[in-house]
Order: C-alpha cells, then structure tokens, then sequence
C-alpha cells in the first residue's frame, strides 16, 4: 500500500507556502522592532557573558503580546521570534487537517499527539520550568 | 562593544554561517553556538536559545524549495516527528540540569560526527526485500520522482529509526541545532530510506522538532531578543543566498573548508568544556 504522492505533495505544496509567509511576517515584525531597539540605545553596554535570565514579561506568550503592543522594542522583537516559533505549529495544524479530509484516522491521531508536545512546550512548560 | 558594533558583527557572522551552510548542504545552525560562545563572549545559554530560533527560520523558510520537487514524505515526517519532538522537551530540560562544560563537549562530539558523517561515502546494498509489515501499517511506503519516471521505496526497520530520531531530537533540544545530519542517517541508514527522500523530509522536521524545545527555552529566558535577531536575520538571508548561489564548480572543495572549520569549532568547544570554560 502506497501513499498517493500527487495528492500529499498539493498539501505539502500549500504547506511551504504558508510557512515561507509565516517566516517573513516574523522576520519584518522582527526587523520593525530591531530599527526601535538600535536607534534607542545604539551606545550602550553589552555583555552578554553571564547569564541572567529574561525577564518575566519576555518569557511566556500572555505576557509577550502586552508587552509588544504596549510599544517596547525587545518585547515587539520577541513577538517576531514567537511568530517564528508558531510557524512549525501552523504546518502541524494544517497537516491534522489534511489527514481529517483524507479520512486517515491513524495519523490525524499521530499529528495531534505531535502538535500536544508543541502546545505543551509553548504553553504549559512555564509551570515546571 | 556598544550595542550597534556587536549586533552587526552577530549578523555578519550568522550571515557567513547560514551561507556556508546552505551551499555545503552541512547546516548552518551548527557553528552558531561555537561562534557566539568563542567569539563573542555569550553565554551558552543564550547562544543556544538564539541558534535554536534560527534554525526554525531557515527549515520554515527553505520549505518551499524542497517541497517543490516532490521527495519529502509527510507520513514518515509525522510519526517520527512524536520521536523527535518528545526527545526535544526532554533534551530542553536537560539543558538546566547538564552543566555547562558537558553540554560543551557533547557539542564538541556532535561537531566532529556532523562532519564524519558528511565526508563519508555510503556504500548502500538495495536488495530486494520483502515490504516491513510495520511500515506497511503505517502506510510509510512511497514513491518519488526519478530520472526514469516514479521510483517506488520501501521502509524498514521503523522502532531503530524511531529510536535514532529520539536521540535526535534530544541533542536538538540539549544543544540548540537542528540535528539534520542525525536525522538524516536515521532514516538513511537505518530505515533503508531512499537519500534525497530522507534528507528533504529531515528538512521539514527540523522545524517542528525545534519548535518543541523553544517553548521551554523561552519560559526559562534563554531566548534574548536583542541576540536572537541579528542571529535569525543573518542566517536566513545567508541560507537564501545559499540556494541561490548553488555555485557547483566550488561546492566541493568548499564543502572540504567547511568540514575543516566545523572539526576546529569541536576541538575548541571540547577544550574549552574540559579546562572548565563554561
């Protein structure tokens, strides 16, 4: 029994699309808060030798998007690399959905096995971090 | 270095490597903890949390590129994605607890067998053998196009490929890269996967296997804005340029260079983890 290639490679083909746009939103969202950061303190001091740990309002996704939005160059940066981040859980949400209208119940089960460790990762980690 | 200097030399430097990377087919991802670490002075922590974000951006990114030749196969992808996504978390929280210095001359080992790995030539026996009653369960079997028309394949030995791509995902997790050389060998060598099909679907679970990790670097700060972008904006436009390039005359001796450099980044990122420099 084999797969039918034509048909996986349509999805897959609409897949790398939406990745590709995922990672250039992120990249321009990225750079948008980068021209903020550098013209804010382009002199200042960095060291980045020892390690501090961010802190809180840059480390989880409810606490991420206030502080991008509330205009702070490090946090809109840091909503890019979320977006980053979010672009491989899109493809396995969009993977899950392909198999639900291929009818192939084996692996609609293994995708959404695979997107809980991811949302677990994004979401649920801090708990235990 | 004032903050202006140090961003565009980060960036300069990712660039080079995602560059390297992506014309060599070795990764990128690869020397970015030993650059930021050597060079630069970071934090391994730091420098993992940076190197792991641009490994998502340059697996995401070059997607369309695979997918348009029709190697990659989303089944094989998926089920071995559990593997490498649950060797990821737990590699992520490894990363707290390994000290610095072992997780140094762990990546030290993995620098020098990425670079075995791509220098070696594969002797690759394809005897005729019975379809594998797991894999044909689990509908891995497929086809590719070939310069004489579709070429059918069978998959073997899925429970050493699953375990092989747990390892994988585990050292992604622990050290921030994107494993592809692991990844690749787990379904070339050990799952008897035709070679472009395993490395093109390696491509694509690089990105989900790093995905895994990054949520718990996040949560525990080791993703710093103001490092990660230089880091991610460089290798993505070097890896673009990469696949651009493609300049195929140069490609080998090129690909020898690399080798070289990524050996000397292990050599040092192993004495520097065994005189206690992390």
């Amino acid at each position: 029994m084999t797969t039918k290639p034509l048909d996986d490679d349509r999805v897959e083909g609409m897949i790398a699309h939406l990745l590709r746009a995922g990672v250039v939103i992120a990249a321009l969202v990225v750079i948008g808060g980068a021209v903020a950061y550098l013209g804010q303190h382009p002199r200042a001091h960095v060291d980045y030798r020892t390690f501090h740990s961010e802190p809180d309002n840059l480390k989880t996704v409810h606490t991420i998007i206030p502080t991008a939005f509330s205009g702070d160059p490090r946090g809109v940066m840091q909503l890019g690399l979320l977006l980053l981040i979010a672009t491989p859980i899109a493809r396995v949400i969009f993977s899950a959905v392909a198999f639900v209208i291929e009818g192939d119940r084996m692996y609609v089960g293994f995708t959404l096995l695979v997107l809980a460790v991811l949302l677990y990762s994004l979401f649920g980690s801090f708990l235990i971090a | 270095m004032n903050v202006l200097e140090f961003t565009f030399l980060v960036w300069a430097g990712a660039l080079v490597a995602g560059f390297l990377g992506s014309l060599t087919g070795l990764g990128g991802g690869v020397v970015l903890v030993p650059l930021l670490t050597i060079f630069f002075h970071v934090d391994l922590r730091y420098a993992i949390g940076a190197s792991l974000v641009s490994v998502i951006a340059t697996s995401s990114g070059s997607a369309a590129a695979y997918v348009k030749e029709g190697f990659s196969n989303i089944r094989i992808g998926m089920f071995l994605e559990i593997a490498t996504t649950l060797g990821a978390l737990f590699g992520a929280y490894l990363t707290a607890k390994v000290p610095g210095n072992a997780i140094a001359i762990i990546f030290g080992t993995v620098l020098m067998y990425s670079a075995y790995v791509s220098r070696r030539t594969r002797p690759r026996t394809d005897i005729e053998q019975p379809p594998d009653r797991l894999a044909t369960k689990l509908k891995m079997n497929g086809a590719f196009p070939d310069t004489s028309g579709i070429r059918t394949y069978n998959v073997y030995h899925v429970p050493a490929g699953f375990g092989v791509m747990w390892v994988a995902g585990t050292l992604s997790g622990l050290l921030g890269i994107g494993s592809g050389a692991l990844k690749v060998v787990a379904m070339d060598q050990a799952m008897k996967i035709p070679f472009k099909v395993s490395t093109t679907t390696s491509n694509f679970m690089i990105g989900v296997t790093a995905a895994a990790s990054a949520g718990v670097y996040l949560s525990r700060g080791y993703i710093d804005p103001s490092l990660a972008m230089p880091v991610m904006i460089g290798v993505l436009i070097g890896s673009l340029m990469g696949t651009r390039v493609l300049v195929k005359t140069q490609t080998k001796s090129l690909r020898l260079v690399f080798s070289v450099v990524i050996v000397l980044l292990g050599v040092e990122m192993m004495f520097k983890g065994l005189t206690g420099g992390f």
